[in-house]
């Protein structure tokens, strides 16, 4: 049964997000070749589908970027994973799973599948939790965010600041934990995921924002805080009410 | 006996005469106005590095990037002084990541601009003398030099540099990596720099790396390399 290659949550995801919404050719291959055998010889990560075409968040983030960073920068990160879990039994569980593993991974592994596995354990996340116009009326997220942190302006003000004054490449998130909303920042592609001990920040993401130059530089160039700015039309709150509501 | 000897001060006058001095070598001295920090003009045009690096690229690294370091380390210099001059512990620790992070990235681009030159300039052009030599000495060739840059160079996650240092105690060269704008100090200095943060290459290679870091020594000043080696 090819399906348990994947975590099978992930690839019903897929699927049905392939189902309903509009895909270019490229997606379409990508799906469809999901029901054909694979050797189920190790358990592979691959690319997971944009739930959307590149140009569906225009005109706040721009086509040719979603292009490159979905099917170069991600790629990348997947292929590398692959690379540094071949073979390993680690491979058979889901990126998110292993993100939380490092420290049982042989020594030689754990900055690669860090590094790799974070990138995809990320980006998968990302494309998800983009959509154009969604709008946060949910109000489980919604009242949650008014009483951590006073007002929903008083929040986006904050995670603009974070997301602003990451110093080089790394994310800024919303998380759930212990009941309560934070705005927490990481470097490089390291997951709130992984724990304070490793990424310096804990808690259950329901939104992120990829701060990478490779993000935004090919339209906003060096003015992140615009960056920021708009991605705050293409949010999604959808998504970020589901997660919001299946946390603790 | 060694207590007689550094009284005498011959000793001392010995250790003196050997100790690297700042004078003997070109260090870095960053533009500054009335104390203040000021962006270095560029020593060539904005699209004189072409087709290694693009115009665009230059302007923007330049006349945004930088100068967004300087302008905001010149804020941190100020905010620190004035934490200093109050005895705020809390303020100067809080202010000491931004003067690392803004000073660093003010120190990392002066020196780069510095070790870049267009092919009429001699960009390009291998070391000579004494840092060629240290050069086949530590690494084999430039060749394999270049090789093991670029490995290092690779090997950045996230963003950062990498710079052929030397020791300053033994003279030794080393290839060493930074992450974001951590500067080059303490036990060694700054030979020769590559940025390999994102906004160094992405409007012309986009997510082509490997292809940035090998065409970069086409441009590459070695000249200033050369002055900055003891």
């Amino acid at each position: 049964m090819q399906l348990s290659n994947f975590t099978l949550p992930l690839a019903l995801d897929w699927i049905l997000s392939a189902a309903q919404s509009r895909l270019n050719p490229v997606q379409q291959n990508l799906v469809s070749s999901a029901n054909v055998s694979v050797p189920a010889a190790s358990m592979t990560y691959t690319l997971p589908p944009l739930p959307y075409s590149y140009d569906a968040l225009e005109p706040h983030f721009d086509a040719e970027t979603m292009e490159i960073h979905h099917s170069k920068h991600h790629q990348t990160y997947v292929t590398n994973l692959n690379a540094a879990l071949a073979g390993s039994e680690f491979s058979t569980l889901a990126v998110d799973e292993v993100i939380t593993k490092l420290d049982q991974l042989p020594a030689s592994k754990q900055t690669a599948v860090r590094n790799h596995g974070g990138g995809h354990a990320n980006h998968s996340f990302f494309w998800k939790n983009l959509k154009p116009n969604t709008t946060l009326s949910s109000e489980g997220l919604k009242a949650a965010i008014e009483r951590d942190f006073s007002s929903f302006e008083a929040f986006q003000q904050q995670f603009e600041k974070a997301a602003a004054t990451v110093f080089g490449s790394g994310w800024a998130w919303l998380v759930k934990r212990e009941g309560s909303l934070a705005i927490v920042t990481t470097k490089n592609q390291d997951s709130p995921l992984m724990g304070e001990a490793v990424a310096g920040a804990s808690g259950f993401p329901i939104i992120g924002l990829d701060v990478w130059e490779h993000a935004y530089y090919l339209k906003f160039r060096n003015k992140r805080p615009d960056y920021i700015k708009a991605y705050w039309n293409v949010v999604n709150w959808d998504e970020a009410s589901t997660r919001f509501a299946q946390s603790d | 006996m060694s207590m007689t000897l550094l009284k005498t001060g011959a000793l001392r006058s010995a250790l003196r005469a050997s100790a690297p001095t700042a004078s003997k070598r070109a260090a870095l001295t960053l533009t500054t106005t009335r104390g203040k920090a000021t962006l270095p003009d560029l020593p060539y045009d904005y699209a004189a590095l072409e087709p290694t690096i693009n115009g665009k690229i230059m302007e923007l690294h330049h006349s945004k990037h930088h100068q967004t370091y300087v302008t905001s380390y010149n804020t941190a210099s100020d905010k620190m002084q004035e934490a200093l001059h109050n005895g705020d512990v809390q303020t100067q620790i809080a202010t000491l990541p931004l003067l690392n992070f803004h000073g660093g990235g003010h120190t990392n681009h002066s020196l780069f601009w510095e070790n870049l030159a267009p092919k009429n300039q001699g960009g390009g052009e291998p070391p000579s003398g004494a840092l060629a030599k240290s050069i086949d000495d530590h690494f084999g060739s430039l060749e394999k030099m270049k090789e093991k840059f670029n490995t290092a160079l690779a090997g950045i996650q996230g963003s950062g540099w990498a710079w052929l240092v030397q020791d300053s105690q033994t003279g030794a060269l080393q290839i060493k990596t930074y992450a974001n704008q951590d500067p080059v100090v303490g036990q060694f200095h700054p030979v020769l720099g590559i940025d390999a943060w994102e906004h160094a290459y992405y409007l012309q290679y986009e997510n082509r790396k490997a292809e940035y870091f090998k065409n970069i020594w086409e441009v590459i000043n070695w000249k200033a390399a050369d002055k900055r080696f003891t």
